[in-house]
């Protein structure tokens, strides 16, 4: 990663792009800046102050922040393991069990809320049991958010990570074993250093992914203030009410992703010397 | 080469200014530009006329074959907080005045609102109501999950209504975006009741029981429908309209519970 992002800077000097390209490129980045600039245009500023300190934003705030990293955490936790069964355990159907563990990027969230009922809810699959034997119930809880999140967000940690353990060179863990290093030492001293960017970028994606998620939680958590509001519900529940709050919660959440997405970048991606 | 770059510039920028053109106009689930202006007509209407409004919808275009209606429905706070932003709607039915009065307020309506239809609250239980809920004091059970709609949309706000009427205290697990979603939580059985209105419980069929809420507690439900100022298809709308008043469409709005105001 850091050597391409050189070579495109090389490149970047001595071959300006091409002007449609140039064309190209500015209409996407209108296409991105537009939509902010309008949330910053309609927004309320002289009031921002008291709907930001209102009791129930910050307690939406509270509860998306701890939630959506949970979300990343339980992502790290089952996603890297997972990244590495598949892409490196050769077995039958691991294309199916790949593509079975990223649906949930492609499912409309609100389906994905209904199945995560019919497994976890108080009539699914395995929810039923939860229910009878612990009187144990999933939705409605703050735990349900964080499954409805990790439920959309690990597949983006675990394609990034998968790809980066498929990049790493298997010799250099081979001689690792070799010279003595037991399987463990070699993980965490040869292998994590390697795909540490692509298990930063992962994280950030399925982190940014849980912090955004809207479909999945309102249908399988539901909503309410403190328990499973979380920011973007909020939002779009004062959206119909207070429309000037909604504008200033939903511009709160867009700066806390911003600040991390451009923060995260420069400190974790770019840094030297972890490419072998 | 130059001038080809430049061309392909002046196009793209053309191509781009056409795309922000449109963006800002449309809304990109109704597109109408695949069909006339003439025939195509939108209807914004609240969540629980989604069942009448469709069979109105077909009948209607039997009625007038040339015309295709489009449906949005929503709750209806969600509406009208769109056409307000200028999303392309024809006719908007609310199921309450006060976001009909948003609307009004913004002057954003073409017609004079016409009510056209009453509804009622009312428990939804489990089919059968396997744990006996009789009143909506029953509701005030710490160990029952009961949902409701959200204090910002209408079918919450008659939710809190009734609780208020009832003299109980509810919490409510999860307070829903719309009515059809409290419908759904109870009909897949994660919830034991809720709030919704009495035209809910007989779409609902055999997926629910209802438990009806005495008149000196309930509340009534004014559904009004208006002209949008900037409808594409004015002359449709009151067609429309007319039609939702007139006998057809009452006889069809009672069919599925709705009252006469």
């Amino acid at each position: 990663m850091t050597k391409a992002r050189h070579e495109g800077v090389v490149a970047r000097n001595r071959l300006p792009l091409p002007v449609p390209a140039l064309a190209l490129a500015m209409v996407a980045v209108a296409f991105f800046a537009l939509p902010l600039a309008g949330l910053l245009w309609r927004a309320p500023w002289s009031k921002a102050w008291g709907y930001l300190t209102a009791d129930d934003s910050l307690t939406a705030l509270r509860l998306s922040l701890v939630c959506s990293l949970w979300a990343t955490a339980l992502s790290v936790v089952f996603g890297v393991p997972l990244a590495w069964l598949l892409a490196r355990v050769e077995f039958r159907g691991r294309r199916v069990v790949r593509a079975l563990c990223t649906l949930s990027m492609v499912l409309p969230p609100v389906v994905g809320g209904v199945a995560l009922f019919f497994a976890l809810g108080r009539r699914g699959i395995v929810g039923q049991y939860l229910y009878r034997w612990f009187d144990f119930t999933l939705p409605f809880t703050t735990t349900g958010v964080v499954i409805a999140q990790t439920f959309v967000a690990m597949p983006f940690l675990v394609i990034t990570v998968e790809a980066a353990f498929r990049q790493v060179d298997t010799r250099v863990e081979d001689a690792s074993r070799t010279l003595g290093a037991s399987r463990w030492y070699t993980f965490r001293r040869v292998t994590l250093p390697t795909i540490r960017p692509a298990l930063a970028a992962g994280a950030v994606l399925a982190w940014a992914r849980a912090l955004g998620e809207f479909g999945a939680t309102i249908t399988f958590a539901g909503n309410f203030p403190g328990t499973t509001q979380t920011l973007p519900l909020s939002v779009y529940l004062s959206l119909q009410s207070n429309p000037e709050a909604a504008l200033v919660l939903a511009l709160v959440l867009i700066a806390v992703s911003f600040i991390v997405l451009v923060g995260l970048r420069e400190r974790w991606f770019a840094r030297p010397g972890v490419q072998p | 080469m130059n001038s080809l770059g430049r061309r392909h510039l002046i196009s793209l920028v053309v191509a781009g200014l056409a795309l922000v053109a449109c963006s800002s106009d449309d809304p990109p689930a109704s597109d109408t530009s695949t069909r006339s202006a003439e025939s195509a007509l939108t209807v914004f209407a609240a969540a629980s006329l989604t069942d009448a409004f469709t069979e109105i919808g077909n009948a209607f275009m039997a009625q007038y074959p040339d015309t295709t209606i489009t449906f949005n429905f929503a709750a209806s706070s969600e509406l009208v907080t769109q056409i307000n932003e200028g999303a392309p709607a024809d006719v908007f039915a609310s199921a309450d005045l006060s976001n009909m009065s948003k609307l009004t307020d913004a002057d954003n309506n073409g017609s004079e609102p016409v009510e056209f239809a009453t509804n009622q609250g009312e428990i939804i239980v489990a089919p059968g109501n396997p744990l006996g809920i009789a009143s909506v004091a029953d509701l005030a059970n710490d160990d029952l999950i009961v949902v409701v709609c959200a204090p910002e949309v209408p079918c919450g706000k008659y939710a809190a209504a009734i609780f208020e009427n009832a003299g109980v205290t509810v919490t409510a697990k999860s307070l829903e975006e719309n009515v059809k979603a409290v419908v759904a939580k109870v009909t897949l059985g994660e919830a034991d009741a809720g709030i919704v209105y009495s035209t809910d419980v007989r779409a609902a069929a055999d997926a629910a029981t209802g438990v009806a809420i005495p008149a000196d507690i309930n509340v009534v439900a004014q559904y009004p429908i208006v002209v949008t100022k900037d409808a594409p298809n004015p002359k449709g709308a009151q067609a429309f309209i007319d039609f939702v008043t007139g006998p057809q469409g009452q006889q069809i709005l009672a069919s599925y519970g709705f009252t006469t105001p």
